[in-house]
Order: structure tokens, then C-alpha cells, then sequence
């Protein structure tokens, strides 16, 4: 198994964060994993995203161009990545600011409502875990268990009390992703 | 000690003479290169002699510039790095960050510590380097054969300034010591001289003090001693002295301008920052 | 400090193999992409709990130079920069390889020249291995491709450092630099006592005891012969480093009719194109430069004899390559590949170069 990611969107919506969780569930699962970011003044406030490969083998370039998923968080990086992913690979979209739908008829498109959903239930510092529990329903690459212990891993000891509302807010994510019909 | 030197002087001590001047034990016995007449001479054997009373000579470890006395590494018997131009305070700084228990100082020309260096020494004394800066000032370029040093006075002529140092060209003469006296980072800050016996004996207290202010850890401790540059000034050891005296010594004055801290008794705030008393040659 | 399972970047393993590899002190300056390792330092407070000296200079030349002064007096001292602080450090590299001083310098390469840009590149190559700064001089250069590497080499670094009294050079980039990866920590190797420091640096100025004389550290010589005896000697020691110290990795050159030549982030890029084309039938090897200098020269044409064409994947406008066909005494069909100014060739690219350049 070979599962490589982008995750774009504006600086500040947890993008960074939700990479290396999911990156150190991998490791905690004794997966191979890499973690790429795009750095420097275009983080901040700009655009950011983050390449995440998990891997049952070593993994060759840290830095592709192809992925099997994208998960997209603001208009500026649908256009920029749709275009990216593997025929039959997966985008999954926040519709929240999005004002041209994706297009392409040969991967599997959904949404996830989870701005509004995060907002509706003021959970909004959670948002990035309600879109990576959307992820890991189409894609459980790493159990439970083991994203427990990312969280343990990437949250510094004084915010494990937060632990339980992101995995709740991943529970959630799952609930309300959908599939979407280009037509 | 060098054993022709030693035989003989055990031959003219059976001949009835007495001792009454010889190296501190501190100074190795090679040969300076220095000119007849310069200062560094007798501000190296000052050091030795502090470096050798307060008994540290084994635990001192002392940076040479380059410039004049960029061989000091072979005149003192302690260990010694040489240093690349104008960096002896950063390289001094990571000395005694690394090894807080030993002595260390930097020996270094006006080019070497107030030109290339002026980053590197501002940046020491800012962050209160535990250490002891000395800093010769002669007004020139030495070594390289006499140029327009960033202390050459206004109007004084060098290799590069034939025609006089000029204001609008070259801006001031820098007076590192004044600027270093305003930061906190500094606890003792002086200037010297060593062109004769008296100015001699204060210099090397000057120099102790500022070894054993490095026991207090309370920041920087600097001494500039003021020299003569006989060979680049083309004159004779006691005209240049006497040349210093009239010419030098107006522009930068003798005594301590920090001590303990805090600004010496008798020195004017207005000194240290806006009134330069430039003396103009003719 | 024990051996443990993290997921890391690649600046922050730097910092923490330093930590942990019993470093006596760091000094360094911001810059991007490499400023993690200082900041990692920072909020490390080693000299809380190994007695570490961390310190932030005024600029990258102050830096070197308490690198300088410090391993001078026989302690393990590192600095950490990217290439434009790198080349204001090429002054005190110098220094410190005439005065034989073993220190560690990290270089996470940016594109160049000048302010260039803060994205990887590998443009690096010839000042790292050609000396530069003046003289005849060499750095051990070593070349990490993965996190677990930029941890490792730290370790290996101050046994080469002090085994030959000579600087040592990693030489990453910012991919690496910024890239997490899972890595294995290990044991935390004290510092050095005061014993371990003057037996391990018999040369050091750590005070001078009665019973030695004074040791000078100096890269002046004024007397013309007896530089060029000490320029031999210099010239010894790295012919020495070529015959012992020379690592590289190979992967699928036993049957391959083509090579890759990479180093660093490009050999992982070019790993993947590797694969690539194995997939489409193609016999393709990989040749992983570890260390730039000494440079795996004998190695390298060996390989090199069996193979129609090799392809050096670098991200510059071509600098490895003259080494590569030095070494094979252009003896095969040799081609540059690369992207430069912060831009970071793809797999795909890299397959289609091969084709194009190479096997076409």
C-alpha cells in the first residue's frame, strides 16, 4: 500500500497540523511516511499545503506531483491541484468559499460541509480533523487506535485534554462526506 | 630560556653585576618583529607580567588579530589562537562561552578591531562577553605599510591619505572606546598610553584590572593603549611619542571612561556621544 | 535521550542529533530554510541538561568564527546555515581547514545566486567541494537523503572531524531540511569530560599546563617552504580521506544498462524515476553520492563500465556532472538533468530526460 496526499488551503486552516497527524498515526501504525510542506512567506496568511505519503515500503521522492488524494480547503488550491490527481485517485472539497466546482469525470469527487458543520457546532478549532475523518472514511489507511497515539504525538502535553473532541470531530467527518456527480 | 643567553648572564653576574631587569617567564624567547620604539613591545610584556603575577599562565588563552601583531602567538608562552581579520572577539566570545573558567583576551590593531571587526567587537561588548579586549590604536595601517586607518586623525597623512585625511572623503576619526563606553554590555573601558614610565605603570594596572574583572563575570573589560607608529609615521621613536602626545592624546584622551559599570568620575555624558573634540592639522 | 520512534524534520533531527551526539556548542544565524535547527536548539535549553552552549551571532561570519574559537579549544562545535550565509562563511572555512580545526558546518542549500530564493536547490556543489574559499583546501562533505540520514551523519561527522582534524561539511537542501520523516533517535552520548577533551585534542589551547609548551592554533605561515611541506601534508590527509573514507549506494546497478548519478534530495526523486522506469522495462541503477568529497570515484567507473548511459540528476545547471565524467574519463555517454532557482524536478521529468538524453 502506497497512499500519496496533497492537502492545500489557506494558512491558519490547520493544514500543516492535519498532515503530520495523519503522518504520525502512520508511524505509530509502523508505516513509512513523509511529510512535505510548502514553507516560506507563502505561508503566511497565503496559500499552504502539505504532501503526505504513507507507505508499506521505503518511500522513494518525499516530493511528487501526482497524488492519489487531494483535499482541498479554498478555491485558489482546487485550481491548482485538481489537475494532479491520479485518474481514478480522489479529491475531496470543502464547498466553503467555492465558487467553480471541480470538473474532471475521471476521479472520484466528494464534499465535505465541514465549515459549516465545525461552525454549527462551535467546535471551528477542530475543523481540520472533521475533514480528516471525511479522508478516512474513503481511505483507512490507519486504524483508530493508532491515529490516538498521532494525536498524543502532535499535540504537546497540555493539550491532550483535546484529544476526545478531535477524535469526536473525526467521527463527525465521516458522517457527512458525500459523494459528488460531475455532469 | 635560551642557553647562550643564560651562560652569559651567569658570567656577568660572577663579574659583580646585578639583575636588575629581565623577561617575565610569560614571554617566550623568540625575537619580536616589532619596530624599535613601537608600543606593542611593552604592552605584550605588560600582559605577560599581569598574565604571570595573577598566576594564570596556565589557564589563559589569548587571540591575535592581523595587523602588527599578528604573530603575538609566538611572543607569549599561553596558548593562542590566530584569528582571521577583524573576527578575534567572536572567536573569543565562543572561548569563553565554552570554557567560562579560563582567561581569555584578544589583542588587536585599530584596522584589526574598529574597521573590519567594528561588527564582531560592537556585538562582544554588547552581549557583556565575560573577557579582556586589548586594543592598540597608533592611528595607521602598520603592517601593510602605512594606509588610512579608521582612527587616522583628520588632516594626518598615510600611504592612502597622502594628501591628509579629509572629512568630506573619509569621514571622522572612530573613537571605538567612547562608542563601547555607552553600552551595558561593557563593565571596564579605558585607554592608555606607554610612551613613558608613568603611563607605563598605569597601563598595566589598567591591563590587571581588566584580567581580574573577568573573575566578576560582569561583562566586557577594554583597554586601548595608545601607541606611536614610528615607521608609518615616519619619524623618529621620540618624536613619534612626542608627535602622540600633541596630536593623538587631544583626539583620545587618556583615562578611564567606564569603570565598575558605571562612567567614570570627571567624564562629560556629552563625550561619549555628540561632542568630538576633532583637533584639525595643519 | 534513548533510542525512539519520532516522526521529524530534518533541520529539527539535525538539532537534536547535535544534542544528543554530545555537541559543546552551537553558534548560528536566521536563515530560511534552515532556521529550525536554531530554534529547535533554543526551545532544547540543552545547557539545562547536557550543558550545551547555544548562541545566536550577529551575522554568519561572527558564526563560523566562534566555531573557530571554540573548537580551537578541542570541544565539539557545529553552525548551521543556508547558502548565502554559507558563502559569507567561506572566509573562516578556509581558516579553520589551514588550521586544522574538526567542526561540523550544516549547509541546507537554497537556490542561488545571490538572494536567490528560499525553495531547494543543490547549486552548492562546487563551493562545497572545490574549496570555497582560497587555498588548497578540502571539507569531508557529506550528502543526507533522508531525515534519518540528517540525524546519522551528525554522529558520524565528529568521528571523520577529529580522526583527521578537518571540518565537516553537510551539505542538505531545503526539501530535506523541511521534510518530516519517521526517524530513530539514539542514545545520548555525553560530552566530553575535561579529560576526554585534552586526550581527544592533545592540540587544543585548553591552557597551557607546565609540562607542554604553548599549542598555537594558526594558519599562518610566513616561511614559503615550510607552507608547502604543510600544504603536503593537507594534500595527505585528503588522499587518506579518498582511500578510507568514501561512502555511496547503489541500488539496481548489477543488471542496469543505464545509471542514475544523484546525491541528497535528487537521488530520492531519482529513485522514484528509477522505478518508474523499471516499470516500463527499462534496466535502470541508481548510484547515491553519501560523500561528495572524497568523491566515489573508483567506484563509480567501475559501475560505470558495464552501463550504455548515465544521467546526473542535480538541481543545478550541471556541477556533479564534471566529477561523474572525470571519474569515468567521459568514457560513457554522460548528461546533466536538473532544475534549478528553487525548483525541484519531478519523477517524471527525470524518467523523460533519461529517455530523451540518454537512451534515445
Amino acid at each position: 500500500m502506497t497512499e500519496e496526499i496533497i492537502i492545500a488551503g489557506f494558512g491558519g486552516q490547520g493544514v500543516l497540523s492535519m498532515g503530520k497527524i495523519l503522518a504520525y498515526s502512520g508511524v505509530m501504525q509502523d508505516k513509512e511516511v513523509s511529510w512535505m510542506p510548502s514553507y516560506g512567506p507563502e505561508m503566511r496568511g497565503g496559500t499552504a499545503n502539505v504532501s503526505v505519503i504513507i507507505s508499506d515500503e521505503r518511500i522513494s521522492s518525499p516530493i511528487i506531483n501526482q497524488f492519489d488524494t487531494a483535499i482541498i480547503l479554498n478555491q485558489q488550491s482546487l485550481d491548482k491541484f485538481e489537475s494532479s490527481v491520479k485518474p481514478g485517485g480522489y479529491l475531496i472539497y470543502d464547498p466553503n468559499g467555492i465558487t467553480h466546482e471541480p470538473t474532471r469525470k475521471d476521479i472520484n469527487i466528494y464534499k465535505i460541509a465541514a465549515t459549516a458543520k465545525a461552525q454549527e457546532l462551535g467546535i471551528s478549532k477542530v475543523f481540520n480533523m472533521v475533514v480528516l475523518g471525511g479522508f478516512l472514511k474513503l481511505k483507512p489507511i490507519v486504524d483508530k487506535q493508532y491515529i490516538h497515539e498521532g494525536l498524543e504525538h502532535s499535540l504537546p502535553q497540555r493539550h491532550w485534554n483535546l484529544i476526545p473532541q478531535n477524535e469526536e470531530a473525526i467521527e463527525i467527518g465521516k458522517g457527512i462526506i458525500e459523494a459528488v456527480q460531475v455532469l | 630560556m635560551n642557553q647562550d643567553i643564560e651562560a652569559r648572564k651567569q658570567e656577568l653576574l660572577k663579574e659583580g653585576y646585578e639583575e636588575v631587569y629581565t623577561r617575565t617567564k610569560v614571554l617566550t624567547d623568540a625575537v619580536m618583529h616589532y619596530c624599535p620604539g613601537c608600543g606593542h613591545g611593552t604592552t605584550h610584556r605588560l600582559i605577560a607580567e599581569v598574565i604571570d603575577e595573577m598566576g594564570i599562565q596556565d589557564n589563559v588563552v589569548g587571540v591575535s588579530p592581523v595587523g602588527c601583531s599578528v604573530l603575538a602567538y609566538n611572543y607569549f608562552d599561553v596558548d593562542f589562537q590566530e584569528a582571521a581579520h577583524g573576527r578575534a572577539p567572536a572567536v573569543a566570545t565562543a572561548i569563553k562561552r565554552l570554557n567560562p573558567d579560563t582567561y581569555v583576551f584578544t589583542y588587536q590593531g585599530d584596522g584589526d578591531l574598529a574597521a573590519i571587526g567594528t561588527a564582531e567587537t560592537i556585538h562582544a561588548a554588547n552581549r557583556g562577553e565575560n573577557m579582556t579586549m586589548i586594543f592598540v590604536n597608533n592611528g595607521i595601517y602598520g603592517m601593510t605599510g602605512g594606509q588610512m586607518a579608521p582612527t587616522t586623525l583628520v588632516g594626518m597623512r598615510s600611504a592612502t591619505t597622502p594628501y591628509g585625511r579629509r572629512v568630506d572623503l573619509n569621514g571622522y576619526p572612530l573613537r571605538m572606546t567612547e562608542l563601547l563606553a555607552t553600552l551595558p554590555g561593557t563593565y571596564y573601558v579605558t585607554r592608555q598610553s606607554v610612551q613613558n614610565p608613568a603611563a607605563v605603570r598605569k597601563a598595566k594596572a589598567a591591563i590587571r584590572k581588566a584580567f581580574e574583572n573577568q573573575k566578576l563575570k560582569k561583562g566586557l573589560s577594554f583597554v586601548e593603549i595608545l601607541s606611536n607608529c614610528n615607521s608609518g609615521w615616519k619619524m623618529t621613536p621620540v618624536a613619534a611619542n612626542k608627535w602622540m602626545e600633541d596630536n593623538m592624546m587631544p583626539n583620545y584622551p587618556i583615562g578611564d571612561i567606564k569603570v565598575d559599570g558605571k562612567i567614570a568620575e570627571g567624564i562629560d555624558a556629552n563625550r561619549l556621544v555628540v561632542d568630538h573634540p576633532l583637533t584639525v592639522m595643519q | 535521550m534513548a533510542r525512539e520512534l519520532q516522526l521529524m524534520k530534518g533541520n529539527e533531527a539535525i538539532a537534536r542529533a547535535m544534542i544528543a551526539s554530545g555537541c559543546d556548542g552551537y553558534f548560528g544565524y536566521p536563515i530560511t530554510p534552515q532556521s529550525e535547527v536554531m530554534e529547535t536548539l533554543m526551545a532544547e535549553k540543552p545547557w539545562e541538561t547536557t550543558g550545551m552552549t547555544v548562541l545566536q551571532a550577529e551575522s554568519e561570519v561572527a558564526s563560523i568564527n566562534m566555531v573557530y574559537g571554540g573548537a580551537a579549544t578541542g570541544k565539539k562545535v557545529a553552525t548551521s546555515s543556508s547558502s548565502p550565509g554559507i558563502s559569507l562563511m567561506q572566509e573562516g572555512l578556509t581558516y579553520l581547514a589551514g588550521a586544522e580545526i574538526p567542526c561540523l558546518v550544516v549547509n541546507v542549500m537554497r537556490g542561488g545566486p545571490g538572494l536567490g530564493t528560499i525553495q531547494p536547490s543543490q547549486s552548492d556543489y562546487f563551493q562545497s567541494t572545490k574549496g570555497g574559499g582560497h587555498g588548497d583546501y578540502q571539507l569531508y562533505t557529506l550528502a543526507p537523503a533522508s531525515v534519518q540520514e540528517m540525524y546519522d551523519f551528525v554522529f558520524e561527522a565528529w568521528d571523520i572531524a577529529f580522526k583527521y582534524r578537518n571540518p565537516v561539511l553537510i551539505l542538505s537542501d531545503g526539501a530535506i531540511g523541511q521534510c518530516m520523516e519517521k526517524l530513530y533517535t539514539r542514545d545520548y552520548i555525553p560530552r566530553w569530560t575535561e579529560e576526554e577533551r585534552r586526550a581527544k585534542a592533545p592540540w587544543g589551547t585548553w591552557g597551557k599546563p607546565a609540562t607542554r609548551p604553548h599549542n598555537i592554533i594558526t594558519s599562518l605561515e610566513l616561511d614559503s617552504a615550510r607552507q608547502e611541506v604543510f600544504n603536503l601534508k593537507l594534500q595527505a590527509k585528503y588522499a587518506e580521506m579518498k582511500e578510507k573514507e568514501v561512502r555511496y549506494e547503489t541500488l539496481n546497478c548489477e543488471d542496469a544498462e543505464y545509471i542514475i548519478v544523484a546525491y541528497g534530495s535528487s537521488s530520492r526523486i531519482a529513485m522514484k524515476a528509477m522505478q518508474m522506469a523499471r516499470e516500463k522495462g527499462i534496466k535502470v541503477g541508481l548510484f547515491r553520492l553519501i560523500t561528495l568529497f572524497p568523491f566515489p570515484t573508483k567506484q563509480l567507473a567501475e559501475v560505470a563500465k558495464h552501463v550504455k548511459g548515465i544521467l546526473c540528476v542535480e538541481m543545478s545547471a550541471g556541477q556533479m556532472i564534471e566529477d561523474v565524467k572525470l571519474a569515468t574519463q567521459c568514457g560513457v555517454k554522460t548528461e546533466h538533468f536538473g532544475r534549478f532557482g528553487g525548483i525541484i524536478p519531478t519523477p517524471g521529468e527525470v524518467l523523460e530526460a533519461l529517455e530523451n538524453k540518454i537512451i534515445k
